[in-house]
């Protein structure tokens, strides 16, 4: 039992490095001691296994953490609470880009129109694109969750994308036959 | 045709996971290192960490409201217009946050370091393909 607590404790302590040892931080400069370690308030997070192996969005919506919207006042967040189904992806599962984790953190400029049009399939991109850095990739491998967790963005498979899509199809021709 | 599909998803797989191999331990994954002018004028690179500020900051205050564009280097931050009130400067003023006469604590980084997005876990970030 003893044994098990101690493995899990270096376990988590190996999370994060040490300023001092990441290889990034001058060991010799007089303030890195001023510094905060990133174990300090990484570990008391929502932990997940990869990235900053913080589950952040989680963070954010339990109140773990309350970042501020504007540094001049406090303003409202627009959120906007729209998945998309982005398809052509070939044999690997079909894309959801949910737009309510991205506005909780975002504004709508950061993405449109520079990088996404405001129109479902309207911008063409391949994951060559996004692995080399542009659209969702953008932030995706440098700041949000990385790359390789593939089934977080390619999340539903095609059966379940084709009832979804014909849902909204209805949905849109009942809307249309009401006007 | 779709066993095409099937290779070509594999090799995705493949070049991703490499890249992970290759980029254990060093930093904390979406470090930046800024390094244009720092240490031709005599000082250590700085040291931006995401976590931290991410924990304070939604991205949009950053990126949106201060205007820092989402690319590494792309923003010509200087130290004459951190002092201004810009970039940095428009929190590290002593007022929002501890002002820029705290040099050692955004020029902490080792010499030598390349300007660019580091990941302590898993990908390299963008550009490297
Ligand atoms: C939106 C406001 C904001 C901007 C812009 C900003 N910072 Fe900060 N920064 C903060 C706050 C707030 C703190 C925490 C201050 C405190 O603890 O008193 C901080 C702390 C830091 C720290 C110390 C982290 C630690 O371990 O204690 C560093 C280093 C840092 N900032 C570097 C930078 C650099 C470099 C830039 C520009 C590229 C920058 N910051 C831009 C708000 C900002
Ligand atoms: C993180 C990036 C991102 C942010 C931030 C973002 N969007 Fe989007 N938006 C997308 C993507 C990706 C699509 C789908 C594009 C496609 O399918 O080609 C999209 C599509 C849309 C669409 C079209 C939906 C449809 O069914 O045709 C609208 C409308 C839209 N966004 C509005 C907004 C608004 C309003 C905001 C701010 C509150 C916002 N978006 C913020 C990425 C973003
Ligand atoms: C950040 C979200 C995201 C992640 C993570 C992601 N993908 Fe994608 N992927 C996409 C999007 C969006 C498309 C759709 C592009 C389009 O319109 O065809 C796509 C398309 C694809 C395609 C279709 C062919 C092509 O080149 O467009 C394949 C295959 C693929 N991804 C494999 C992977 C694999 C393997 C991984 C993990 C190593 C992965 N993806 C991780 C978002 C992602
Ligand atoms: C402008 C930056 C940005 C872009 C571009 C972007 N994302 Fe994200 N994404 C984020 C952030 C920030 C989060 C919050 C989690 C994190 O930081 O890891 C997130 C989270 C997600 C999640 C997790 C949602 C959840 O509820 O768990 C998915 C799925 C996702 N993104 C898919 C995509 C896809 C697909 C694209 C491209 C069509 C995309 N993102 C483009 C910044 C971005
Ligand atoms: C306190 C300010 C601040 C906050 C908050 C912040 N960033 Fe950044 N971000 C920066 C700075 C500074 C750079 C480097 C700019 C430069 O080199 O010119 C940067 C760079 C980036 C880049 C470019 C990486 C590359 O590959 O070139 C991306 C993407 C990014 N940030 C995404 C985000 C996302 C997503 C969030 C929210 C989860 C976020 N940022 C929060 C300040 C911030
Ligand atoms: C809030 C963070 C921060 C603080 C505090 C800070 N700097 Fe900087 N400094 C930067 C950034 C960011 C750059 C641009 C980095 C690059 O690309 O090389 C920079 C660049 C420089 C440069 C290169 C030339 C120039 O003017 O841009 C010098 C020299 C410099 N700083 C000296 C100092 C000195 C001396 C202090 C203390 C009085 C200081 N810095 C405090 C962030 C900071």
């Amino acid at each position: 039992m003893g044994l098990l607590c101690v493995l899990t404790l270096t376990a988590l302590a190996s999370n994060w490095q040490k300023l001092a040892e990441d290889g990034l931080h001058d060991p010799t400069n007089p303030a890195l001691k001023l510094l905060q370690d990133p174990t300090e308030s990484l570990s008391v997070l929502p932990p997940d296994s990869t990235g900053n192996k913080v589950d952040w969005i989680r963070a954010l919506q339990n109140g773990d953490i309350k970042p501020r919207s504007n540094i001049l006042e406090q303003l409202e967040d627009e959120i906007l609470d729209l998945d998309v189904l982005i398809m052509a992806a070939g044999s690997a599962p079909i894309v959801r880009f949910p737009h309510k984790a991205h506005t909780e953190w975002l504004d709508c400029s950061n993405c449109h129109e520079h990088l996404f049009k405001s129109k479902a399939g309207a911008t063409q991109f391949t994951m060559l694109d996004i692995l080399q850095g542009e659209y969702c990739g953008t932030c995706h491998g440098a700041v949000s969750f990385p790359l390789t967790e593939c089934n977080r963005c390619h999340s539903v498979d095609p059966d379940e994308a084709n009832r979804i899509q014909r849902e909204m199809a209805t949905a849109k021709a009942e809307a249309d036959d009401k006007q | 045709m779709r066993l095409q599909r099937v290779a070509r998803f594999l090799i995705l797989c493949l070049i991703v996971m490499s890249s992970g191999i290759a980029w254990q331990a060093n930093a904390e994954y979406a470090d930046v290192v800024l390094n244009q002018k720092s240490e031709k004028e005599g000082v250590r690179p700085v040291i931006f960490p995401h976590w931290f500020h991410r924990i304070r900051f939604k991205c949009k205050v950053c990126h949106a409201e201060l205007g820092f564009k989402m690319r590494v280097g792309s923003n010509h931050i200087s130290m004459e217009n951190i002092t201004a009130g810009e970039f940095c400067g428009a929190c590290h003023n002593g007022d929002v946050a501890w002002s820029a006469d705290e040099c050692d604590l955004c020029h902490s980084g080792k010499p030598g370091l390349k300007t660019g997005i580091r990941g302590g876990h898993e990908t390299m970030g963008p550009g490297i393909w």
